[in-house]
């Protein structure tokens, strides 16, 4: 799909290494833009090791990021990148309000932006509470709205929807569908297969390797499969058997 | 680096502060009642003149240092440093911010305690107020950069503040509070003589109890100014953009 345009993402033999251990080996992949691209796998298989390479806040021991066209960490990114960290990132001791105006300022986002994200997130309710007397999942969404301010051409999105009851979670894809929608380029991981069939794109990652990268009705059809679960079990059988 | 950004994280970390009133009411009362327990301990006008600029000088530090410590160490635990280091924010945004908001609350800090000694405990200022009041704030300050330097050697808040008395107590005992420097043995003049406390100590002296603002108070101004700034790059170098 408009494959003549520059990716928002082009990930290169990405190598990190964590402590003794190589987190990522040689990755290579390609997030097109204004898609929700979805980063599957299991707990531990590098996923937000990767997110931080993008957005630039990890030391990377070899290859290349690039995004939106400039070297991943670049200044300019810095505004066209929003960034939900798996866990919310956000002062317990300010309301949301307060958490949304602050990151708003350093932003430079305009002043009605907070109450904007606040509605997107459905959190007006909880506007005046502190963040520490937030339940898990008004946390999570609480961190996602921070990461909607200004107005970001990536969103990179760290499990957002963990510990959220269905009808919300439906609402927040809604939500990151409508901003794809717009332009805006989705990377969001998730350690849930169903969610999957929510995005346009899937990588999936295990142990640092890239094990897949399609389009969920291309990875049904390659496993030949009908539940992503299963593709994803199949891919493993897979890959023991080569 | 800018402006808005600094003031605004100056107002936040002041909200943060605000929203927490128990530390507020320690941070600005427990100065004073220990200002008034050393009164009434020492029951000496002459001496109490002498010690009360001594703790005039080491509460902002001591208070602004622990305080520091402790609100970064929160920032990197708890992910909302990652998430500024990701955003358009200098490094020097955050350490100003810093400094700023927790400067507005050492002068609030020792004005209560400056009041309280000057009118009920009849101290006697012989020198000027603007000067105690411009060395105590420089002090607030030394501690707000310290504190976040030392931060970044700190896993958790037990660690951190096991720094303070590492940080404050050789300072003391080499500031010429209890010996005078000059009849140290020479190698603890030496190190004396490269501690920052050693000359806040001495302005504060020169301040309230001689009233001299001649070249000696100029030049200790200018040491421990000098020393927040050095303790201000120190602490920009450990707010690193990546992590591993």
């Amino acid at each position: 799909m408009m494959s003549f345009e520059e990716p928002a993402i082009a990930v290169t033999g990405l190598r990190v290494v964590r402590g003794a251990r190589e987190v990522l080996h040689g990755l290579s992949f390609e997030v097109p833009k204004g898609q929700i691209t979805g980063l599957l796998g299991p707990s531990g298989c590098g996923k937000t090791t990767l997110i931080r390479a993008i957005v630039g806040v990890q030391i990377v021991a070899g290859g290349e990021v690039s995004v939106l066209g400039r070297p991943a960490g670049s200044p300019e990114l810095r505004r066209l990148i929003g960034y939900s960290t798996q866990n919310p990132a956000i002062y317990r001791d300010l309301s949301v309000l307060e958490n949304l105006r602050y990151f708003a300022a350093v932003l430079g986002a305009p002043k009605t932006d907070p109450a904007r994200v606040l509605a997107e997130v459905g959190l007006e309710g909880a506007a005046h509470q502190l963040g520490g007397t937030l339940s898990g999942g008004q946390l999570s969404r609480a961190s996602l709205a921070v990461s909607l301010l200004g107005s970001p051409r990536l969103l990179t999105l760290d499990e957002p929807t963990v510990g959220l009851d269905p009808v919300l979670r439906k609402e927040l894809w809604e939500l990151f569908q409508g901003l794809a929608d717009r332009g805006v380029t989705i990377l969001v991981s998730s350690h849930v297969m169903d969610e999957a069939a929510r995005c346009q794109r899937l990588v999936i990652l295990r142990d640092g390797d890239i094990l897949a990268d399609d389009s969920p009705a291309g990875l049904r059809a390659r496993t030949d499969t009908v539940d992503l679960e299963q593709a994803f079990l199949r891919l493993i059988e897979e890959r023991q058997a080569a | 680096m800018s402006a808005t950004i600094t003031l605004a994280t100056a107002r936040r970390i002041g909200g943060q502060l605000r929203n927490d009133r128990r530390t507020v009411a320690l941070l600005v009362l427990v100065p004073t009642l220990i200002m008034i327990l050393l009164y009434y301990v020492i029951d000496n006008e002459l001496v109490f003149a002498q010690w009360a600029p001594v703790l005039l000088s080491i509460f902002p530090f001591l208070v602004m240092f622990l305080v520091t410590s402790i609100a970064t160490l929160r920032e990197r635990t708890s992910g909302t440093l990652e998430r500024l280091m990701a955003s358009p924010l200098a490094q020097l945004d955050l350490l100003l911010g810093y400094g700023l908001a927790f400067g507005a609350a050492a002068v609030l800090q020792v004005a209560l305690a400056l009041t309280v000694s000057l009118t009920w405990l009849g101290l006697d200022l012989r020198g000027e107020l603007w000067a105690l009041v411009l060395v105590a704030l420089l002090n607030s300050l030394l501690g707000t950069a310290l504190g976040l330097f030392c931060s970044a050697f700190a896993r958790s808040e037990f660690q951190a503040v096991q720094f303070m008395p590492l940080v404050m107590f050789p300072q003391l005992l080499l500031g010429g509070i209890i010996v005078p420097r000059d009849q140290m043995a020479t190698v603890l003049e030496w190190i004396s003589n490269v501690l920052p406390m050693s000359y806040s100590l001495e302005a504060m002296k020169l301040a309230v109890v001689s009233g001299d603002l001649g070249f000696d108070f100029w030049r200790d101004i200018a040491v421990v100014a000098g020393s927040v700034v050095l303790a201000l790059i120190l602490g920009a170098a450990t707010l690193r953009r990546r992590t591993p």
